[in-house]
């Protein structure tokens, strides 16, 4: 499934012109793991997506999967969408209803040429955990079910690019949670590039590896998943999402007191008990509002993770508001977002590059 | 009062159902590919066919075999063509009813079909593109199995609405009998002759098939029905 040779980028210009909307990007997605594609409602996250499918003409076009050109407005070139190999997830479970689970899913894998097929049946059913739905219709499936069943008939094409447009944003609380799982390991099984496509910062958060910001149609930013969530916040319509992601790793658990450490950017990070092994990689998210600043650090307190810091940048976010934005002493690592009253701020003699002590009071492990 | 059937009637009523048939599977063929372009095209060439196709739907049959018989006789346009290139009469002839009647029934092949796969919407065609479906592909493995009511109703309508025909069939045909005589003009002879006993007895086995034919149609309609989600 890895392959030897790094697979390029996918590259894609679009332009479409419409009334009242205009969709103006040039993106590189890199061709391994997932990229999410950020944005309100209308930003043109889904035109994006059904562009790259080519299931939609832009007005101006060019685009490169895997060394194939297919698109070149310059040229006249369209691949149709049925030779792209471009697998694409709808937002409503779209599961063809006249055929039972199983027909569903072979239906893309007949038409794949023996030769072309890397992913089998077998896999996207063990991967996607619906061998138990393979007799039922879709009819009698719920929301999350319909969607499994969706992404693994999707993937039994063995597509270049897998598109998931919002795939859980249509189902209830539950089966969101129920799916999630299933969508955090998927990119580990697979070889092709992953776009995501989602409103929801959290749930971007949590599966992608790169992220592009796209506004009004407008790419606002890109890069590394964790740097553009820091910094997307509250001005991506998410106050109260504004936070910093973190990667960790388990370094060892303290068990009398329903402790793990982790080994962290900024130094050794305490969490609650978690189910996973030394070693294992972790993701947390630490939002703004959870950390508070310091000039040195406290002793007699109930907050167990403090980290010296040094102030990268600030700004005024709401009336009286201040977002700090952190980085470690060595100016290296992820940033740290704390929330701070603009009084606070003064008081502390807040300015780029000033020592701080952040004090972490949650620290939320995305799993 | 004769109950029974001269052999004039039993020819009738074979011409009665060949025309159906042939005039439904006629009108499957062609109204097939026009009732899917007028469901996806966008074309602004759809609301003058849409209407054309709709136009037996309101014309008095008489006048639309009235402009048959003009056309298709031997002096007219296509009718002196035809003949001129070795073909036969078409007027007063079995096909002359089958170009009339396919005419006549068109929009209720069209406009059952044409809704049918509006129905089916884009969504689905578009996930069979992305599983590698062409275009041929996705009409045949998604559009049709979908649009299947579609059918069965257009098939119903198709055949019992050319069973009923009078004016058109009269107009084109001539009513020759074993040839171009129908079961509706029949029994209006027979009417016209003080032979009621005929009369009952061609219509009664014409309801009685033609219920019959419809109960079918629409029992296998209702066992085939394609679950919505």
């Amino acid at each position: 499934m890895a392959g030897a040779v790094p697979t390029p980028p996918v590259e894609a210009r679009l332009r479409l012109a419409r009334s009242g909307f205009t969709l103006d990007v040039d993106l590189e997605i890199p061709g391994r793991g997932v990229t999410g594609l950020f944005g309100p409602s209308g930003a043109g996250k889904t035109t994006i997506l059904r562009a790259l499918a080519g299931i939609e003409r832009m007005t101006d076009a060019r685009v490169t999967v895997a060394g194939e050109t297919w698109d070149d407005t310059a040229t006249g070139r369209h691949v149709p969408p049925h030779r792209r190999r471009a697998g694409y997830v709808f937002q409503e479970p779209s599961l063809f209803p006249h055929l039972d689970v199983r027909r569903n899913i072979g239906y893309g894998h007949r038409r794949t040429p023996a030769g072309e097929r890397r992913i089998d049946v077998e896999e996207a059913v063990e991967w996607l955990g619906v061998r138990p739905l393979l007799d039922r219709r879709p009819d009698g499936l719920s929301g999350g079910e319909r969607q499994r069943v969706a992404i693994a008939r999707a993937l039994v094409t063995s597509p270049r690019l897998l598109l998931l447009d919002e795939p859980i944003s249509a189902l209830d609380r539950e089966s969101r949670a129920a799916i999630i799982p299933y969508l955090e390991r998927l990119p580990a099984h697979l070889s092709m590039p992953i776009v995501y496509v989602s409103h929801s910062l959290r749930d971007i958060a949590r599966l992608a590896d790169h992220l592009v910001w796209l506004v009004d149609g407008r790419v606002r930013e890109s890069g590394d998943c964790a740097e553009i969530v820091a910094r997307i916040g509250d001005r991506g319509g998410v106050p109260e999402e504004a936070g910093a992601l973190v990667e960790a790793t388990v370094s060892r658990h303290e068990p009398a007191d329903h402790l793990t450490v982790l080994d962290g950017p900024w130094g050794p990070i305490l969490v609650r008990r978690l189910a996973r092994e030394t070693g294992a990689p972790v993701r947390l998210q630490i939002l703004a509002s959870d950390v508070s600043l310091g000039a040195r650090p406290e002793e007699d307190t109930s907050i167990l993770n403090q980290f010296p810091m040094r102030v990268a940048a600030l700004g005024e976010t709401a009336p009286g508001e201040v977002r700090v934005e952190l980085r470690g002493r060595a100016g290296d690592g992820p940033p740290l977002l704390a929330t701070v009253m603009a009084r606070s701020a003064r008081h502390l003699g807040l300015r780029e590059g000033v020592d701080v002590v952040a004090r972490v009071k949650a620290v939320a492990v995305l799993e | 009062m004769n109950l029974s059937l001269t052999a004039a009637d039993r020819a009738a009523i074979v011409v009665s159902l060949e025309l159906a048939a042939v005039t439904t599977l006629v009108l499957l063929v062609l109204g097939t590919p026009l009732a899917w372009w007028l469901a996806r095209t966008r074309s602004r060439w759809r609301t003058p066919v849409e209407a054309l196709t709709a136009l037996p739907l309101v014309l008095p049959p008489t006048v639309l075999g009235f402009y048959l018989l003009v056309i298709l006789g031997p002096r007219g346009p296509v009718g002196s063509l035809w003949e001129a290139m070795g073909g036969d009469r078409i007027v007063f002839s079995f096909p002359g009813l089958v170009i009339g009647s396919v005419l006549y029934s068109l929009p209720f092949v069209v406009q059952p079909l044409q809704n049918a796969f509006t129905g089916v919407g884009r969504r689905p065609l578009e996930v069979a593109a992305t599983l590698r479906a062409s275009p041929l592909d996705r009409f045949l493995s998604v559009a049709v199995p979908l649009a299947r009511p579609g059918f069965l109703t257009a098939t119903a309508l198709a055949f019992a609405h050319t069973l009923g025909e009078f004016g058109v069939v009269l107009m084109v045909g001539g009513n020759i009998p074993g040839r171009t005589q129908v079961v509706s003009i029949a029994i209006y002879d027979h009417v016209e002759a003080l032979e009621y006993g005929a009369a009952h007895t061609l219509a009664a086995v014409m309801l009685v098939f033609s219920f019959v034919v419809l109960l079918a149609m629409y029992a296998l309609n209702r066992s085939f029905e394609a679950p919505r989600l």
